[in-house]
């Protein structure tokens, strides 16, 4: 075989390699136009904002706690650094008001009994389990949001130059890692009256152009009009649904701030050594011709 | 070890003290301080020792991670959690220890492709080679049974479709596959039975694993390194001695593939794996999109590129297993595909033809994919069933040099020999 016919070959195969397989109707039915937010802690140097976790936290419980639980945090992750930083007496008193009690025991008497929440108990949603929770829904269950933010994420739709020559290499340079929270805004602002005329909504669903599927079993929690007021009195949809989004961020990876600070000083050091040894490796291989 | 000599010789008395009873510094000396290394090395080459890290990383991340885990369906998935926010640096072990899995596996995909591009498959390194073929069997053995660990929905159904993959064998026995998946299982389904047996198993195969790093390492002693040019070291002055030559050099290409390793751990932990495996693990419900983790996509999509089940394993585990083979598919006399000017386009060919496959393999099974997916998993046999043998009987190889160090300085631009094997006195 010639290197002509060879290289006819690899120009063949790479032709054939630049029409995207996916079908276009596929694009368009999967693609809901997830738009990427900024976030504070977005990238390899965002960190949390103390106080927009704050605001998210109570926009959680005004709004998404009557349904959904936050299992896996402790009322005293509230307090810890790196999150909401509440001040720890305000957090006892949140927690022993918090409504949803702590079952505890068997007492003395071998009776399991109710007790007010403590800093070391996780804070819980308003049903005892699983099965309580759908047979207030009609059978849906409102998942609980410990984890929800690394739980979900948006897919690319684009075609595979673009996804793996363009997207991939810039995701990895810039560490991006929020589709989940991008998801969670576009879904919190994702309800809409204007249901498309071919989409025959099922009963007790919901419209959203961000959810899979677009029929949604969870009611709008926020709307226009309806949105938690802040203490300083400003609040709005978009506002509400971007906190409490970056609060489930947080309740999802509250080590983020110590991961990427600690990164940043592991890269330095790597950096260096890495020269270092770059150094040292010239110096040695200088001695004979290579 | 190797037919090297050591020119240990013991300093103090203690040393001499041992050399006399076992002698492990003369080993290790001959072996790794003044081994004979080609001269000519790129940092392709580097890509032993990384490994040697992956897997000693792998081994302290995950003993560590084990102090804390629980292996049971209803506690795996907490206790997973509890590693990430309340156990000490839990996150840091978790993190390193998940993106650890990737790197290993990208270092072991650059050193196979470069033992493929540099014939270091080639007489008399078969052996060596087949032993790195079953270090990478039994690394993919450890990573699929890993990832079932955390017990997240993706961990469940990837184990739930692998396993079930051996049913197929029933069109060869009819129960045979039945028994084998039950066996398996641990039961009549995936369950806390099949997660408790995984954990013991990944555990246990990492240490498989380093047995055999120790048998590849010491048939890599006996033969020497493969070098660009495929040419073997035939005077002093081909080689340098391995320390500090070859060790400065690793030392550098490791740390600089640390950055990378820790780029991924610090700032894209999750990155690599998938959102799905964030939800606990839930026999009723089945993801919409099964995928495994990237490294095993390839291997994915051959598996549903054959239209028959046992067909698709078959192909499956084929693609692994035909790497064995190697060594005799390839009839070129030739080893290094620097002078093989046809092979090297087909060589590209495989490359694009395996990253392809890793793409279709993370798509779904659309007619369109499993087109292309067919026709590239035809490539990847093609390439070593066909390409291989006649290629290397057709092809007219270029010119080789008469040695390594004519590759390297030039024809007559020799040192006289032995200039380099005392170079540390300059």
């Amino acid at each position: 075989m010639t290197n002509r016919s060879l290289l006819l070959w690899a120009a063949l195969a790479a032709t054939a390699l630049q029409s995207p397989p996916a079908n276009a109707k596929e694009a368009d039915q999967a693609a809901p136009g997830i738009e990427r937010q900024s976030w504070s802690f977005g990238g390899f140097r965002g960190q949390y904002d103390k106080a927009q976790l704050q605001r998210g936290f109570q926009v959680y419980q005004q709004i998404c706690a009557s349904c959904h639980e936050l299992k896996r945090l402790y009322f005293r992750n509230l307090v810890q650094q790196g999150g909401p930083e509440f001040p720890e007496e305000a957090v006892k008193t949140l927690a022993a008001e918090w409504p949803n009690k702590i079952t505890d025991g068997p007492d003395d008497a071998g009776n399991m009994f109710e007790r007010p929440a403590l800093l070391s108990d996780p804070i819980l949603g308003p049903f005892k389990n699983d099965k309580a929770a759908r047979a207030a829904f009609g059978g849906a269950l409102p998942p609980d949001l410990s984890l929800i933010a690394k739980a979900r994420s948006v897919e690319n739709h684009s075609g595979w130059a673009k996804h793996v020559l363009l997207d991939m290499p810039k995701d990895i340079v810039t560490g991006y890692q929020e589709g989940g929270v991008d998801y969670l805004y576009a879904l919190l602002t994702g309800y809409s009256d204007k249901v498309p005329a071919d989409l025959k909504l099922a009963e007790g669903m919901t419209y959203n152009t961000a959810f899979p599927g677009n029929q949604i079993a969870m009611p709008a929690p926020l709307g226009k009009e309806s949105f938690v007021k802040y203490q300083d009195g400003s609040g709005s949809l978009e506002d509400n649904a971007r906190d409490v989004a970056a609060f489930l961020a947080w309740a999802a990876d509250p080590s983020l701030n110590s991961r990427k600070y600690i990164g940043w000083q592991v890269m330095v050091y790597l950096l260096v050594t890495t020269l270092l040894m770059y150094i040292g490796k010239k110096r040695i291989w200088s001695r004979i011709k290579h | 070890m190797g037919a090297h000599e050591s020119s240990y010789q013991p300093q103090t008395r203690m040393a001499k003290w041992w050399d006399e009873r076992l002698p492990v510094m003369r080993l290790m000396n001959a072996q790794f301080i003044d081994f004979p290394t080609p001269r000519n090395l790129n940092y392709l080459w580097t890509f032993g020792g990384i490994l040697t890290f992956c897997l000693a990383a792998q081994l302290a991340t995950g003993i560590v991670l084990a102090m804390h885990y629980q292996p049971s369906a209803a506690e795996a998935f907490n206790s997973v959690e509890h590693i990430r926010r309340d156990v000490n640096y839990g996150w840091m072990l978790r993190n390193w220890h998940a993106v650890g899995g990737s790197m290993f596996f990208l270092a072991v995909y650059i050193h196979i492709f470069r033992g493929l591009y540099y014939g270091s498959y080639k007489a008399p390194r078969e052996v060596l080679w087949i032993l790195g073929v079953f270090i990478f069997l039994a690394m993919m053995a450890t990573a699929f049974m890993g990832y079932a660990l955390p017990w997240g929905q993706m961990s469940f159904w990837a184990v739930t479709v692998i396993t079930n993959l051996f049913s197929s064998l029933n069109e060869v026995i009819p129960g045979l596959g039945t028994a084998v998946v039950e066996w398996l299982w641990g039961g009549y389904s995936v369950s806390g039975a099949t997660l408790n047996r995984f954990f013991s198993l990944h555990y246990l195969m990492p240490f498989v694993i380093v047995g055999l790093v120790v048998l590849h390492v010491w048939a890599l002693h006996v033969t020497g390194q493969n070098n660009p040019t495929g040419l073997d070291i035939k005077t002093k002055s081909d080689s340098v001695p391995m320390y500090p030559y070859a060790v400065a050099k690793d030392a550098f290409g490791l740390f600089a593939f640390i950055i990378l390793f820790a780029w991924f751990s610090f700032f894209l932990p999750d990155y690599l794996g998938h959102s799905d495996n964030y939800i606990e693990a839930n026999p009723l419900l089945t993801p919409p999109h099964i995928v495994p983790e990237w490294y095993f996509l390839p291997y994915y999509a051959i598996l549903r590129a054959i239209p028959s089940k046992l067909g698709g394993v078959v192909a499956m585990f084929s693609a692994v297993l035909i790497l064995v083979f190697v060594p005799w598919l390839d009839t070129s006399r030739v080893r290094s595909a620097k002078y093989r000017p046809v092979y090297k386009w087909f060589f590209w060919l495989l490359v694009i033809s395996c990253l392809a496959l890793g793409y279709l393999g993370a798509k779904p099974p659309t007619e369109d994919y499993v087109f292309w997916a067919r026709i590239f998993t035809l490539y990847y046999f093609a390439h070593f069933l066909i390409v291989m043998p006649i290629v290397g009987i057709l092809e007219t190889p270029k010119t080789l040099p008469r040695s390594i160090t004519e590759a390297v300085l030039g024809k007559g631009g020799g040192a006289p020999a032995g200039a380099a094997s005392l170079p540390e006195k300059r």
